[in-house]
């Protein structure tokens, strides 16, 4: 018995190995993609969720997409995988937007796919467009961790994604949007889901000053890293008591100095709650990249399936739905019609708390170019 | 077998309900399923952690907070980054989470896999995790989502002999965190695309192996983040999530197979949906042939889109180099500007590697901590910026030059 417990895993026994990098990409390529790597002449959209690729040597490949829920357990990737096998020669990729899409040769199978996926893992097909038509699908939502992993969040991630998915179920599966729109979503203004620049986005935000327990900022903080973290000097050191006095006048609770100091929590559950921005753009196509704007301040949080931020989210999309012109993006949109008729078409209200009044952003970023769209 | 049992979970079970795959359904998964396996005699180390996160997450959401505690220090031999220490508040009453460590783990350029890959993280990581990942993570990387402190390094060993020991086409390697190279990440490129103006996974491949030191050993001001995106569509987000965002691109004449636009004619309206939809008016259509004035074209890529039989990007193509994108801490958020307006494909990671060398020696020596490098640009002058990268100004920087004639004349001071 003493002998079984010692037994070591081989994983404990191994030399340890580092800087060896990730696999090499071509090693996970379908042999299609391989063979025709650089090669392809143009793509075609079949229906929602399947997309034909043509290369320049006549081959084809149906690139198949459904929608997962990021969180995967290992039991549902394996799943992933016996359909992969079964149907796609044993390989897959994931999108930039935590969609999983198989590879299909034989356009005959892409039916039963479907069938099966959603049969056996419940993932629509869908999360395409057709820009050829101009009918777009709503894509995937990007999120962060939420209450499910994140230390400083201001609100959930998973729980009010899937709520709104839920909600917009229908704009996955089919193409029934006028132009692209990507939803996105941060737990806090840190936005390790980048939603500065997402057609909407839902961020969690703080309404409170973070409450400071000097004895905890003794024991757990590093003072200058701490001071350095506010964005308004809100926060200064105390150097006597060892610990930090803040302004309360100039802090906007962004949350930033509890991320590098947890002896100053800011968490509050009936205050914090979720932001939604709007018209935030990457892509080139017709118009530059955009930061999105804030157009509601601020929703309750309201688990577990936050019926205000779901029905917000759904209001501006339906709204941009029904009076956008082919093409064009919530950005391209408000160009047109201007903020006056955004907010009375979509019945939000244009409060004081819009009108910007965070001195930091520098003046000059606004003449630098944001864009790879030139003359030559 | 006699059932797992699950702890309640009333307000979570609300999140089983709806059309959309539920995350809570994936929980409830790993943790019935990793019982099983266990009681089925599969060597298992954190039996009852996804069972644990299901206790932490219903009180997260009675109470409208997070359990999550700040990381402490953890991480495994020879690195410094790409594990986040994570820790319960709740440790007395949910012991089996009360370590809940992540690991990111380098995706392959793309996210491309096979399943014998695939499977095997799911088999070292049923052993010595919670059997809980996330296909991926808002870096890119792979993300497995807790395991305790103790499981970390026979995890990353794991990973690292992923070949040997599990059967994977090849091992895998952590990913970045903190203040490092985070893992670079790229579009599907010339892999799946036709859009593709250089090669977005070999680039991207190529600055993960390059960097591998500065990838695993946090030791600049604050993070640095690099995406390749095949197109201006950018569909990595690059420009916004970037501090180095690299937008394949092209110099020359759109090519135009007019016949495949005269197919096109057949189905869509091409005065109304490309001629009209064009940004400066570059483009005229005559019924029968069709015309793009490229001294006027901006390579917007939305005739491309809509036509992708007939249109495509030149043949003289390369990349514009945006710096500083990133989120909002500390001075706001930013969109990357241009940093390069054009780079010829097969210059292309060279002169990125140069450049991103002469950035990092001259952020790690002028950066602040928790400066990005858009934000020490913005207080020490793009001027000072193109002498580190070695570039001239070009008109292609901004959108209009400055309005005010404050301009620091140093070269004639003392």
């Amino acid at each position: 018995m003493v002998a079984q417990e010692v037994e070591k895993e081989p994983e404990e026994t191994v030399e340890v190995k580092t800087d060896f990098g990730p696999p090499h990409y071509e090693i996970m390529l379908h042999p299609i993609i391989k063979k025709n790597y650089g090669k392809w002449k143009y793509h075609e959209v079949v229906r929602p969720g399947v997309i034909k690729r043509v290369a320049e040597s006549g081959d084809v490949l149906y690139v198949v997409r459904f929608g997962s829920p990021r969180l995967l357990s290992i039991y549902t990737v394996r799943d992933i995988c016996d359909i992969a096998d079964k149907y796609s020669d044993g390989y897959l990729r994931f999108t930039s937007r935590n969609n999983v899409e198989f590879f299909l040769t034989d356009p005959d199978k892409i039916e039963p796919l479907i069938k099966e996926v959603q049969e056996k893992l419940g993932f629509p097909c869908g999360g395409t467009w057709d820009a050829t038509k101009g009918e777009y699908g709503l894509t995937n939502i990007v999120h962060t961790q939420g209450w499910v992993h994140c230390h400083t969040p201001a609100t959930d991630a998973s729980g009010i994604v899937k709520s709104v998915m839920d909600e917009l179920y229908d704009y996955f599966t089919d193409h029934k949007l006028p132009a692209l729109c990507r939803i996105s979503l941060a737990c806090c203004a840190n936005m390790c889901g980048a939603v500065h620049a997402s057609d909407i986005s839902m961020v969690g935000v703080h309404r409170k000053i973070p409450r400071i327990d000097d004895d905890a900022v003794r024991r757990t903080c590093e003072i200058p890293s701490t001071v350095a973290a506010c964005p308004t000097g809100a926060l200064k050191p105390d150097m006597k008591r060892k610990t930090v006095i803040l302004d309360k006048d100039k802090c906007m609770y962004c949350g930033n100095c509890y991320t590098m100091c947890p002896g100053m929590p800011i968490f509050n559950p009936e205050n914090d709650g979720v932001a939604i921005l709007v018209g935030g753009k990457i892509s080139d196509a017709r118009y530059p990249p955009q930061l999105s704007k804030v157009v509601v301040p601020w929703l309750p949080n309201n688990p577990p399936r936050w019926p205000e931020v779901v029905q917000t989210v759904k209001k501006i999309l339906e709204t941009w739905a029904t009076h956008a012109e082919k093409y064009e993006r919530i950005a391209e949109w408000v160009h047109r019609i201007g903020w006056e008729r955004f907010f009375e078409l979509t019945g939000l209200e244009f409060t004081e708390k819009l009108i910007d009044d965070y001195k930091r952003t520098p003046y000059i970023y606004a003449s630098y170019r944001a864009s790879a769209a030139f003359r030559w | 077998m006699a059932d797992v049992e699950l702890p309640e979970t009333p307000l979570l079970d609300e999140l089983e309900k709806g059309p959309w795959p539920s995350f809570i359904k994936e929980i409830k998964r790993a943790a019935i399923e990793q019982e099983k396996a266990m009681k089925a005699g599969k060597k298992i180390k954190l039996p009852g952690a996804a069972k644990g996160l299901l206790k932490v997450l219903e009180l997260a959401y009675e109470e409208k907070r997070t359990h999550w505690k700040h990381g402490g220090i953890v991480s495994v031999i020879g690195y410094g980054g790409g594990v986040i220490g994570r820790y319960c508040d709740l440790e007395d009453k949910v012991p089996e989470v009360w370590h809940f460590h992540t690991m990111r783990i380098n995706m392959p350029a793309g996210w491309f896999y096979q399943t014998k890959a695939l499977r095997a993280i799911c088999d070292a990581w049923e052993k010595w995790g919670s059997g809980l990942t996330n296909f991926h993570g808002s870096t890119g990387d792979i993300i497995l989502l807790g395991t305790r402190t103790e499981y970390l390094q026979p995890m990353t060993n794991a990973l690292a002999y992923l070949d040997k020991l599990y059967g994977s086409p090849a091992p895998f390697d952590i990913g970045g965190s903190g203040s490092d190279l985070r893992t670079p990440s790229a579009c599907m490129g010339p892999a799946l695309c036709e859009f593709a103006c250089y090669d977005t996974l070999k680039a991207c491949y190529e600055f993960t192996m390059r960097y591998q030191n500065e990838l695993h050993r946090p030791m600049w001001p604050y993070k640095f983040k690099i995406k390749c995106s095949g197109c201006p569509n950018d569909c990595v987000a690059a420009k916004a999530r970037s501090d180095f965002a690299i937008i394949g691109t092209w110099k020359d004449e759109i090519q135009i197979d007019q016949e495949a636009v005269r197919e096109y004619a057949k189905v869509i309206d091409i005065e109304k949906q490309v001629v009209k939809k064009c940004p400066t008016g570059a483009i005229s259509w005559d019924g029968k042939e069709l015309k793009i004035d490229n001294r006027e074209c901006i390579r917007c890529m939305h005739c491309i889109n809509v036509m992708p039989k007939a249109l495509k990007p030149g043949k003289e193509r390369g990349a514009t180099i945006l710096i500083g994108g990133k989120a909002p801490f500390v001075d706001g958020a930013i969109i990357g500007w241009v940093a390069v307006p054009f780079i010829p494909a097969d210059e292309l990671i060279e002169k990125c590697c140069e450049m991103l060398e002469a950035i990092w020696e001259w952020w790690d020596e002028e950066g602040k901590f928790r400066e990005r490098v858009g934000e020490l640009i913005w207080r020490k002058g793009m001027d000072e910026f193109l002498k580190v990268i070695g570039q001239k100004a070009d008109v292609r920087m901004v959108y209009a030059p400055r309005n005010n004639p404050f301009i620091f004349w140093r070269e004639l001071q003392e």
